[in-house]
């Protein structure tokens, strides 16, 4: 997958962008004071208390907000992993007496473990599933902490946790805990401008679409996954010698529940979402003392503010903060124009771009594509119609790998790509474009164009710095004439516009091969002139396209070579105008007499 | 083999139980799309109902049956109205989370209400049971089995041959054109909703003299049915039953020959080797999204 590294050195980067510990100098400075005040300050024990259940329940729930806010996985076993991490510092420097930071560390890669088994059994099947499984898994750790009196203590709990030796004073401890608190804290509030995070965001908006540009969407989901086990493990560690005792009641179902309401209660995309949410849950109890007397009161008042929260304040505490301060905020620069967009088709195989031999789809006893074959030649552009129903969607759907062939092979410049999930077959050089246009909502039109700028094996990009991916985006959002508006968000575009960015999604990825799918279906009559424009400028660069459309003045012009389908199979196959005036081609779209 | 004989009797009738709650499962998926994690908890406060009016009132066992499916019923739509219906047009994810903060709120509020003392129903019949050859049928298990088979019979015939049936197929397969064949796909959702809690309920109440009734029953049945379906085949009416049934029977063999305190962990165990090697189910087929 890794594409062979190139001695070309990477030309630029922008004079404008400051370096990034730069640019984030004055979050480390806030972070220090905040550390330094924890380190200095008295206070007495309630207060010390509650912070430091703040400071650990936080990175919990930062974890959460990896997986639910960026990714769109459901996590209902927060709590399991925070009691994973608490159990491995509680046991080992209580019974076996081993180093704290041993355990600590054993604790998180416990968490990882246990996170990435669980991600890796369920994440390819859809989102109730994880949800049972978290809830399962969570019952089943609840189970375990119970029952292996030998290990666990049982009911009892773990007392006499210790501390390293350099933050024994409960002060210092807190100082630590909160200097961790504000290194995960940076972590995850930088990784959603990463590649990780990027990807992350993608399989949340659209899994198919984050598939065909290059996105490895299961690793990426436990990735997300695993990555929020082990915050959840590593809060429960520094949980653990914060309060020096731990019993199976703190890692409850319930507790789980809590780290989810606080989550969504501050705002599930950002951490700082996670802060507010978490620090009010924490606080609330603690004015309301009195509803603790009735047991039940409190966890049926955060199953109540679940509910209104997911109907009416969906992005929490912090989603609403920006929205009603968005217009007094500076509105983000428009970055310069890219130079002009460059577009260099990798060709390895022979004169063919695209080899199918045999290709066949059944859906049950249907057979939607049946023993079809199709070459595609180097340059130019090639058009594969037919009447509706007669299979061209199938088609372009098991050549980028949504579908698994039923029969047949698939060469793609020279690598068999047959076999290949989706996201493999876009770094073998394949890029697409939907029928029903898939772009990532919620991002704009500059990050979906980046995330296809990204795609692995792209060499236009070097090494991928944020900077050269940031270019190479603006030079292909300027090539579709949108480079003005990159960075409003997707749902501002008009729908013509969106096909445009789709297709600026995936020239950004430099792809071999092309494959447009109904382009033209639903724009206007100037919109197509346009489009047309844009497929000869393409064209001219030398990247071969394949293209699916019902509109027959755009195909006839366009395309230099024609596929026709119908019922699944090829009717006829040639040079344009030969192909149209082909007796069969003619019956299949007006029938005979 | 006698144990053998007497634990697979057990069996099958804790799986009924599993079975009838699946496939209220089954029934709001398939009209929704939405897997309702509350699902369980229908079943445990319809319990609660029956300790309400047949324990607590003193009031007659048939006439307190009778209430407590009808408070299910009232729940069901009062479920739809605040927790589903508001929701409908968003992605599965908020959906599923309001589910579940349905869930705790519902569990927490008996609990509130009740307090955590675990509270004791009992069975319909005086005669506890018979002893047919080295079987003892226990007449609560026999009850649960019967009711689950009429139920299955009662199912088959109201989706397959009434018209009402028919319009909440239709609903279930494609909303968009059961409207434009004049169905009302509001009315048929909250059709679905009342029988899915009134199936719960009726699993609760006839599993409640069995277990203890308690706050935990019910997400400790939704996390078994649950697996039941996924065992059977995701959506699938025939999968919901055969997966509860034979969940209860590993369950209950599980408990007899390996360990009791963890007989809660088998059906996850079941749970994670079908969603590894057959996550399809026993019924189930694999479905692409399209593109």
């Amino acid at each position: 997958m890794s594409a062979p590294s190139e001695n070309m050195p990477i030309a630029v980067t922008a004079p404008h962008t400051k370096p990034l510990l730069l640019r984030h100098l004055p979050y480390f400075i806030g972070a220090a004071v905040v550390v330094t005040l924890a380190a200095t300050m008295q206070f007495d024990g309630y207060i010390h208390n509650i912070l430091m259940q703040a400071v650990t329940f936080a990175i919990a729930v930062f974890g959460l907000s990896v997986v639910l806010g960026l990714c769109g996985q459901i996590n209902l076993a927060q709590a399991a992993f925070f009691g994973l991490g608490a159990y491995a510092v509680g046991i080992g420097t209580s019974d076996y007496h081993i180093s704290y930071w041993l355990c600590l560390a054993g604790g998180c890669v416990i968490a990882l473990m246990a996170g990435a088994l669980l991600g890796m059994s369920t994440l390819r099947l859809g989102g109730h599933y994880l949800a049972m499984v978290t809830i399962s898994f969570q019952q089943i750790v609840t189970l375990v902490m119970i029952n292996t009196i030998w290990l666990t203590h049982g009911p009892d709990g773990v007392s006499n946790i210790g501390r390293p030796a350099l933050f024994q004073s409960a002060q210092a401890y807190l100082a630590f805990c909160v200097a961790m608190l504000a290194i995960v804290g940076y972590v995850v509030w930088h990784l959603s401008d990463t590649h990780l995070g990027r990807a992350m965001r993608a399989v949340r908006d659209n899994e198919l679409a984050a598939g065909v540009v290059g996105i490895d969407v299961f690793r990426t989901k436990v990735s997300a996954f695993a990555l929020s086990a082990v915050l959840g493990g590593l809060a429960g560690g520094l949980f653990a010698g914060g309060f020096a005792y731990v019993s199976p009641d703190q890692f409850s179902f319930a507790e789980s529940v809590v780290f989810l309401t606080m989550s969504l209660l501050g705002g599930v995309a950002s951490p700082i979402g996670s802060a507010i949410g978490t620090g009010l849950l924490i606080l609330i109890p603690e004015w309301l003392r009195f509803l603790k007397s009735v047991p039940g009161l409190y966890l049926a008042l955060y199953g109540l503010s679940v509910i209104l929260i997911i109907r009416y304040m969906p992005d929490g505490i912090w989603g609403f903060v920006n929205i009603a301060t968005e217009r007094w905020r500076a509105k983000a620069r428009v970055r310069a124009a890219g130079p002009a967009l460059h577009l260099a088709p990798a060709s390895v195989g022979g004169a063919m771009v695209l080899e199918v031999k045999g290709l066949a789809k059944y859906f049950g006893g249907l057979k939607a594509v049946d023993d079809v074959d199709i070459e595609v030649r180097r340059g130019g552009v090639h058009a594969l119609i037919g009447p509706n129903g007669s299979g061209k969607t199938t088609t372009l759907n098991v050549l980028s790998g949504l579908y698994k062939a039923t029969a047949g092979r698939v060469v793609l410049d020279g690598t068999d790509v047959t076999d290949m999930p989706p996201h493999q077959r876009a770094a073998a050089g394949l890029g697409r474009t939907f029928q029903n246009i898939r772009l990532f909502r919620s991002m704009t039109a500059l990050e979906n164009v980046m995330i296809g700028a990204e795609r692995p094996g792209n060499k236009l990009i070097g090494k991928g710095g944020e900077d050269a991916l940031n270019e190479r985006a603006m030079s292909a959002l300027t090539f579709v004439g949108l480079g003005s508006r990159a960075n409003e968000l997707i749902s501002s575009f008009s729908y013509g516009h969106q096909r445009l960015i789709e297709i600026a999604r995936a020239l950004a990825a430099n792809p071999t091969l092309l494959l447009l799918d109904e382009p033209a279906a639903g724009l206007n009559s100037s919109e197509k002139l346009a489009l047309h424009e844009l497929l000869k400028r393409i064209a001219a660069q030398g990247l071969t396209i394949l293209i699916i459309d019902h509109d027959m003045t755009l195909v006839s012009e366009a395309a230099q070579h024609i596929t026709v389908l119908n019922f699944g199979r090829r009717i006829a196959d040639g040079e344009s105008m030969a192909v149209l005036r082909h007796p069969d081609v003619v019956s299949a779209y007006l029938g005979t007499e | 083999m006698d144990l053998a004989l007497q634990l697979l009797f057990t069996g099958i009738g804790i799986g009924a139980v599993y079975a009838l709650v699946a496939l209220g499962f089954v029934l709001i998926f398939r009209a929704t799309n939405v897997v309702n994690f509350a699902q369980g908890e229908f079943s445990m406060v319809a319990a609660y109902l029956m300790v309400v009016f047949a324990v607590d009132l003193g009031w007659p066992y048939w006439l307190s049956f009778l209430l407590a499916l009808a408070g299910m019923a009232l729940l069901g739509a009062i479920f739809n109205l605040g927790v589903y219906y508001p929701l409908r047009h968003r992605t599965f994810l908020p959906v599923i989370i309001a589910t579940i903060g349905a869930s705790i709120l519902l569990a927490n509020s008996v609990l509130a209400i009740y307090g955590p003392q675990p509270q004791v129903l009992e069975g319909w019949f005086e005669t506890p049971g018979i002893q047919l050859g080295p079987v003892y049928l226990d007449s609560q298990y026999l009850l649960i089995i019967a009711v689950t088979m009429i139920l299955v019979v009662f199912n088959y015939w109201f989706f397959e041959h009434t018209m009402l049936g028919k319009k909440l197929q239709a609903t279930s397969q494609d909303k968009e054109m059961a409207s434009l064949l004049g169905i009302s796909v509001s009315t048929m959702i909250m059709i679905t909703f009342i029988y899915s809690a009134v199936l719960g309920g009726l699993a609760g109440i006839l599993v409640a003299p069995i277990l203890f009734v308690s706050i935990q029953m019910g997400s400790t049945i939704a996390l078994k049915a649950f697996a039941a379906t996924i065992i059977g085949g995701f959506g699938d009416v025939a999968g919901a039953i055969i997966g509860g049934l034979a969940l209860g029977i590993i369950e209950t063999f599980g408990a007899a020959y390996i360990s009791v305190p963890y007989k809660d962990g088998f059906a996850f165990l079941v749970l994670v080797l079908f969603l590894v090697f057959r996550p399809q189910g026993i019924f189930g087929e694999r479905v692409a999204e399209k593109a």
